[in-house]
C-alpha cells in the first residue's frame, strides 16, 4: 500500500505501522478506511484521553458516567435524567443550516438511545463579528437549522447562549445539548451481548452523505474546506421523529438487548463500539443494508454518516417484533448480521469477506498521544492591565446604551423566538432567564438546565476560566432554586498538535475538574472538538459547560425579572468588580487584557447555598447573578424581563471608578429582590449561610435610574425603560437584517 | 364528555392536547391513529399541532388524505365538534373543511411567542364563555399567514366566522401584534355552522398558570359548556 493512501485518509505513518502489527498483514482499503475514521481525533480522543482522566465522573447520584452515548443521573422516585452536549462546528462552518440541524439530530439520538424520552434542547453558539456578511449568513443559517430540526421533531429548545467575537470568525461554534427523562429500569446500553443475536439496521437508508465527516472534523479549516461540503450530512427531522417513537416503543416492550445510534464514522463506529463494549464481535453483510443510491463501494457503506439510523441487537426470535413496530411507523428495519463470540468485526458483501478486524482495535486501541505543551507567549502580552489603559468615559448614559446594544448583551429574542420552546407543555421558565426550568409530569419536581462558557476568560487564564465556566453554570441553576447535579462538557479548542493550544486545553480541564469537585458535579459525558482553527489562528479556548439541576418542588422556583413595585433590591455576596476580560473593556475600549475575575470557592458556595435556601423558603421575588456587563447590566436585565423600573443608589470609595463599579465583572455575586416584609427573614438566612447583603435600591417607576456617588463625583443613568428595552431587544435584529 | 386526539406521523402537540383534556379539564380522551377510521365515540375531535409528514409538501396536505380524516369530514358534516390547532388548522384547510390557506410567515421565520387574541365571535361552541375578552395564548409556527381570496374574506366577515384576531394586550388590532402577516390579523376561523374551528395559536399550551397563561382553558371550558347545554 502506498504512503499517500493512508496519509490522504488522515492516518500518520506510525499509525499505519500499528495497523500492520494488529492485523499481521496489509489492510485492504475498506479496513484502512475503518481505521482512519475510528482513529480520528473525533472518534478516538487520542490527544485528549489522558487529560480527560482528571475529571471527577461520579457522585452519589450518577447511574452512568462517560463511555456510553450519554451519562445518566438519578433524580429520585425511580426517575433519571440523561444528558449530553456535542459539537458540530466544522460542518456548520461550511453549511450552516444542515451542519447545525444534524448536530441537533445527532445529540437527540444519543439521548433516546439510552432509553430516555428527549424533553429539552439547548445550544451554545459562537460567531465572529456580526458586522461581517459571512457571519450574518452563518448566524442566521445555524439558527434556522436548529429551529428547522428541533421544531419539527417536537422537542423544545429551551436555553443556551450566543456570543460574538472576532476570534470565531470563519470557525463558528455550534454545540447542541439534549436532556431526556427516563425510568431507571429503561436504561438501554450500546452493547452487543449474546452470541447469535441478530443485528438490525433501522431507520433511514444509507447514502453517500457524510463520507469522511470525522476526518474532516479532525483537521483545521482552510480554503479547500469549501470543497468538503459533501462531508456534511443532510438531516430529516421527520424521519427522526418516527425513529424516536419506534425505538422508545421497542425499549418499552423490553426486547432491546443493545442499541446505538449511527453518527460519526457510521456503521464502522456502531458495530465496533457495540462489540467492544459487549466483549463480542459482529458479522454483517453490507449487501443487506438498504441504500439510497446504486453503486456504493463497501468502504462508503461502512463509513457513510447518513443520518437517522440506529443499530439494534435483539434476540433472534424478536426480529419480527422489531419489524412490526417499525412497519407501524413506516420505517425500514433490516437484519444485516449477527453477534459473534470471537471479538472480530467481519464485513461481507454478498457473502464475500471484505473486511475483518478486531473490534477492540478499532474502538479502544487507537494510539494515545501526549502532545507537547508550552506556556503560550501571548499570555505575557495580555497582562497586566492597568487602569491607565482605560480612559474614564465622560457620559455614563452613553456607555450604558452602548453596552446594552452590544450583541453579547442584547436580547437574544431574535434567536429563541425562532425555536419552539413550549412544545410538550413542560417549560416553566422560558428562555431569557438564568436557567431554563422544566416540570416533570406526575411529580412535584422540576429540572433546571443551563450552558455556560466564557471563551474570553479562558483565553486570558485557562485554569481560572475553566473554573469560572463551571461555577457560573452552578450559580445560574442556584438562581432558579435548583441544586446542581452533574455536568456534560463540550471542549472547543484549536489544533492540539500545537503546544500552546494543548497547554490551554490541559489548564482548562484542570480548572474545570477542580471546580467540578468543589460543586460535587461530576462530568458524566461530553465531547472534545479540536482543530477549531483557520488561517487566522485558533479560536478562543472555549469549554462549554452544560449543567442540569434538580428542584424538588417546582413551586419553589425563581426567575431573573423583577416582579412588583416596592420590592427592595439587594446585592448578595462580596467581591470587587474588575475590568479584566470584561465585555466593557472589549466593547467600549477595544481591549482584550487583564485577568478574569477571581473566584473563591468558599464564597461561591455560600452564595449558592443562600440562593437555594432563600428561593426554597419563598422569600425572593427575583434572583439573577452578575455576569457579562457587571452590575449595571444585571440591574437592567431584571427590568427588561420584569417590565418594571428601578431606583438604585451606589456609593463608591476612592479606589473604585464608577465605570468599573457599574460594568466591571465579578464572580460570586447576585442581585435579589424581595418584599420588604421578608427583610428580616432574608437577613437571617444570609447570616446563617455566611453571605453579606447590601441594600441598593427598590423596584418602581418607569425608568432605569442608577446613581453612583462618591465624595467628589456623581454619575446618574436615568433613562425610560421603554426606550432602553426597545434598543436592547432590537439590537441583534438590526445587525442581522439590515 | 369524550375527546379524541388525532395522531399523524409527525404530530407533536398530540401529547399536549391529550394532557390538557385529561389532566387539566378532567375529561375522557383517546388518541386516534391516522390509519384508522374509527373515531372511538369522541364528541370532539382535536387535530393537534406538529409537522405531519415533516411539512415537506404543503403543511397538512398529505395528512388531509389519511383514513382518519375521511371519518372526520363525515363527522363534521354531521355537526360533530372538530378543533384544528396549528398544523391541525392547516389540515382542515387542506381537507376543505375550512376555506383559505396558510402561507409561510411574512418574516419567513418560525415564530414562537405569546400573542393576544381578540374574540370576535363568542357565539361558537369554542368561545361561548370568552365574551369579548382578550386571550393570551402562544403561537408556534412557520406557516400561519392566513390568506383567502377577497370574496371569501368578505363572506367570512359577513357571516361572523372570523373567531379570533391577533391584537395588542389592550385589544387593538395592529400590524405589530400580528406574528405572521395574516390577512386582517386572522388567527382563527370557523365553518358556517360553527362546529369546525381552526386556529393557529395553541390553547392547549395556555391551560395552566405555571405555563404563563391559563386563558386557553376558556376555550376548553366553552366546549364543555356547549356540550352540557346540548345534552
Amino acid at each position: 500500500m502506498k504512503q499517500e493512501m493512508w496519509r490522504q485518509l488522515g492516518l500518520k505513518d506510525k499509525e499505519y505501522q500499528m495497523i500492520l502489527e494488529i492485523l499481521g498483514r496489509e489492510p485492504n482499503y475498506v479496513e484502512l478506511s475503518m481505521y482512519s475514521v475510528m482513529w480520528s481525533e473525533h472518534c478516538s480522543y487520542k490527544n485528549s484521553k489522558r487529560v480527560l482522566k482528571m475529571f471527577p465522573t461520579e457522585n452519589e447520584r450518577t447511574l452512568l458516567g462517560p463511555g456510553e452515548n450519554a451519562g445518566i443521573v438519578d433524580i429520585g422516585e425511580g426517575l433519571a435524567v440523561a444528558f449530553k452536549i456535542e459539537s458540530h462546528n466544522h460542518p456548520s462552518a461550511i453549511e450552516p443550516y444542515q451542519g447545525a440541524a444534524t448536530g441537533v439530530g445527532g445529540i437527540i439520538r444519543d439521548i433516546f438511545t439510552m432509553g430516555a424520552r428527549p424533553v429539552a434542547l439547548l445550544n451554545s453558539l459562537r460567531f465572529g463579528s456580526l458586522k461581517e456578511d459571512r457571519v450574518k449568513w452563518l448566524f442566521s443559517g445555524v439558527v434556522s437549522g436548529i429551529a428547522g430540526y428541533g421544531n419539527c421533531i417536537g422537542i423544545p429548545t429551551v436555553g443556551g447562549e450566543v456570543y460574538f467575537d472576532e476570534s470565531y470568525e470563519g470557525n463558528p461554534l455550534v454545540n447542541a445539548m439534549c436532556v431526556g427523562i427516563m425510568e431507571h429500569e429503561k436504561i438501554s446500553l450500546g452493547r452487543a451481548k449474546g452470541e447469535g443475536n441478530s443485528v438490525l439496521l433501522v431507520g433511514a437508508r444509507t447514502g453517500r452523505d457524510g463520507i469522511h465527516g470525522v476526518t474532516f472534523a479532525s483537521e483545521e479549516l482552510g480554503e479547500e474546506s469549501e470543497g468538503k461540503r459533501p462531508a456534511v450530512q443532510v438531516g430529516d427531522p421527520f424521519m427522526e421523529k418516527l425513529l424516536v417513537e419506534a425505538c422508545l416503543e421497542l425499549i418499552e416492550m423490553g426486547v432491546v438487548v443493545g442499541i446505538q445510534d449511527l453518527g460519526g464514522a457510521g456503521l464502522t463506529c456502531a458495530t465496533s463500539e457495540m462489540s467492544s463494549r459487549g466483549g463480542t464481535g459482529m458479522d454483517i453483510d453490507i449487501s443487506l443494508v438498504p441504500l439510497r443510491e446504486e453503486g456504493m463501494d463497501p468502504f462508503e457503506i461502512m463509513i457513510s454518516e447518513s443520518q437517522e439510523r440506529m443499530l439494534l441487537v435483539v434476540e433472534k426470535d424478536k426480529e419480527e417484533t422489531v419489524k412490526k413496530v417499525f412497519d407501524k411507523w413506516e420505517l425500514t428495519a433490516s437484519v444485516i448480521g449477527k453477534v459473534t463470540g470471537d471479538g472480530m468485526v467481519r464485513v461481507r458483501d454478498k457473502g464475500r469477506l471484505v473486511a475483518e478486524v478486531p473490534a477492540r482495535s478499532l474502538a479502544e486501541e487507537a494510539p494515545v498521544y501526549c502532545p507537547e505543551m508550552r506556556f503560550p507567549s501571548y499570555l505575557e502580552k495580555v497582562s497586566p492591565l492597568s487602569l491607565e489603559d482605560i480612559p474614564e468615559p465622560r457620559e455614563a448614559e452613553e456607555v450604558f446604551l452602548k453596552m446594552i446594544t452590544s450583541p453579547n448583551i442584547a436580547s437574544k429574542e431574535w434567536v429563541y423566538r425562532q425555536y419552539d420552546h413550549m412544545v410538550r407543555t413542560c417549560t416553566v421558565i422560558l428562555p431569557g432567564s438564568d436557567a431554563a426550568l422544566l416540570r416533570i409530569r406526575g411529580t412535584d419536581k422540576g429540572i433546571a438546565m443551563t450552558t455556560d462558557g466564557n471563551g474570553r476568560y479562558v483565553y486570558l487564564d485557562p485554569y481560572l476560566g475553566g473554573m469560572i465556566a463551571v461555577a457560573e453554570a452552578a450559580r445560574n441553576l442556584s438562581c432558579s432554586g435548583a441544586e446542581p447535579l452533574a455536568v456534560t462538557d463540550c471542549l472547543n479548542f484549536g489544533n492540539p498538535e500545537k503546544p500552546e493550544v494543548f497547554w490551554q486545553f490541559y489548564k482548562t480541564v484542570e480548572g474545570m475538574s477542580q471546580a467540578c469537585r468543589e460543586f460535587n458535579t461530576p462530568v458524566i459525558g461530553g465531547n472534545v472538538s479540536f482543530y477549531n482553527e483557520t488561517a487566522k489562528g485558533a479560536i478562543f479556548p472555549t469549554p462549554i459547560v452544560g449543567m442540569v439541576g434538580l428542584l424538588e418542588n417546582i413551586e419553589q422556583r425563581c426567575t431573573a425579572g423583577y416582579k412588583k413595585e416596592g420590592d427592595i433590591i439587594f446585592l448578595v455576596g462580596e467581591g470587587e468588580p474588575a475590568p479584566g476580560g470584561s465585555e466593557y473593556l472589549k466593547h467600549i475600549h477595544g481591549l482584550l487584557k487583564g485577568s478574569p475575575p477571581q473566584l473563591d470557592f468558599q464564597r461561591e458556595k455560600k452564595l449558592q447555598f443562600f440562593l437555594r435556601e432563600a428561593v426554597k423558603a419563598g422569600l425572593l421575588s427575583s434572583a439573577h447573578d452578575l455576569s457579562e456587563g457587571g452590575l449595571g447590566i444585571a440591574l437592567a436585565e431584571g427590568c427588561f424581563s420584569g417590565n418594571l423600573g428601578i431606583e438604585v443608589e451606589l456609593s463608591v470609595g476612592e479606589d473604585l471608578r464608577w465605570d468599573i463599579l457599574l460594568f466591571g465583572e465579578v464572580q460570586s455575586q447576585a442581585l435579589v429582590t424581595f418584599d420588604p416584609q421578608f427583610q428580616e427573614e432574608v437577613a437571617r438566612v444570609a447570616k446563617e449561610k455566611g453571605v453579606s447583603l447590601k441594600e441598593i435600591g427598590f423596584v418602581g417607576g418607569k425608568n432605569y435610574k442608577v446613581e453612583v456617588r462618591s465624595q467628589e463625583m456623581n454619575r446618574t443613568i436615568n433613562l425610560p425603560l421603554e426606550e432602553i428595552k426597545d434598543k436592547w431587544r432590537g439590537a441583534i435584529e438590526c445587525l442581522v437584517e439590515l | 364528555m369524550k375527546f379524541g386526539v388525532v395522531v399523524f406521523p409527525g404530530s407533536n402537540c398530540d401529547l399536549d392536547a391529550y394532557h390538557t383534556v385529561k389532566d387539566v379539564m378532567n375529561q375522557q380522551v383517546e388518541y386516534l391513529w391516522y390509519k384508522e377510521k374509527d373515531l372511538k365515540g369522541a364528541d370532539c375531535v382535536i387535530l393537534p399541532g406538529g409537522f405531519t409528514y415533516g411539512d415537506y409538501l404543503r403543511p397538512g396536505a398529505i395528512a388531509s388524505l389519511s383514513p382518519v380524516v375521511e371519518s372526520i369530514i363525515k363527522f363534521a358534516r354531521e355537526g360533530g365538534l372538530v378543533l384544528g390547532i396549528c398544523n391541525g388548522f392547516q389540515v382542515l384547510t387542506e381537507a376543505n373543511l375550512l376555506p383559505g390557506a396558510l402561507y409561510l410567515n411574512l418574516s419567513l421565520q418560525f415564530r414562537c411567542v405569546f400573542t393576544h387574541l381578540l374574540v370576535e365571535n363568542s357565539q361558537t361552541p369554542y368561545t361561548k364563555l370568552a365574551g369579548k375578552k382578550v386571550l393570551k395564548i402562544p403561537v408556534a409556527h412557520g406557516d400561519g399567514n392566513y390568506y383567502a381570496d377577497p370574496e371569501t374574506l368578505k363572506r367570512l366577515e359577513k357571516e361572523n366566522r372570523i373567531v379570533f384576531r391577533y391584537c395588542t394586550p389592550e385589544g387593538e388590532i395592529t400590524r405589530e401584534s400580528n406574528p405572521n402577516g395574516s390577512l386582517a390579523n386572522i388567527a382563527g376561523i370557523c365553518n358556517e355552522e360553527g362546529n369546525v374551528l381552526g386556529m393557529m395559536p395553541h390553547p392547549e399550551r395556555a391551560g395552566e398558570e405555571i405555563l404563563g397563561s391559563s386563558d386557553g382553558k376558556i376555550i376548553f371550558d366553552s366546549i364543555l359548556e356547549f356540550w352540557g347545554e346540548k345534552r
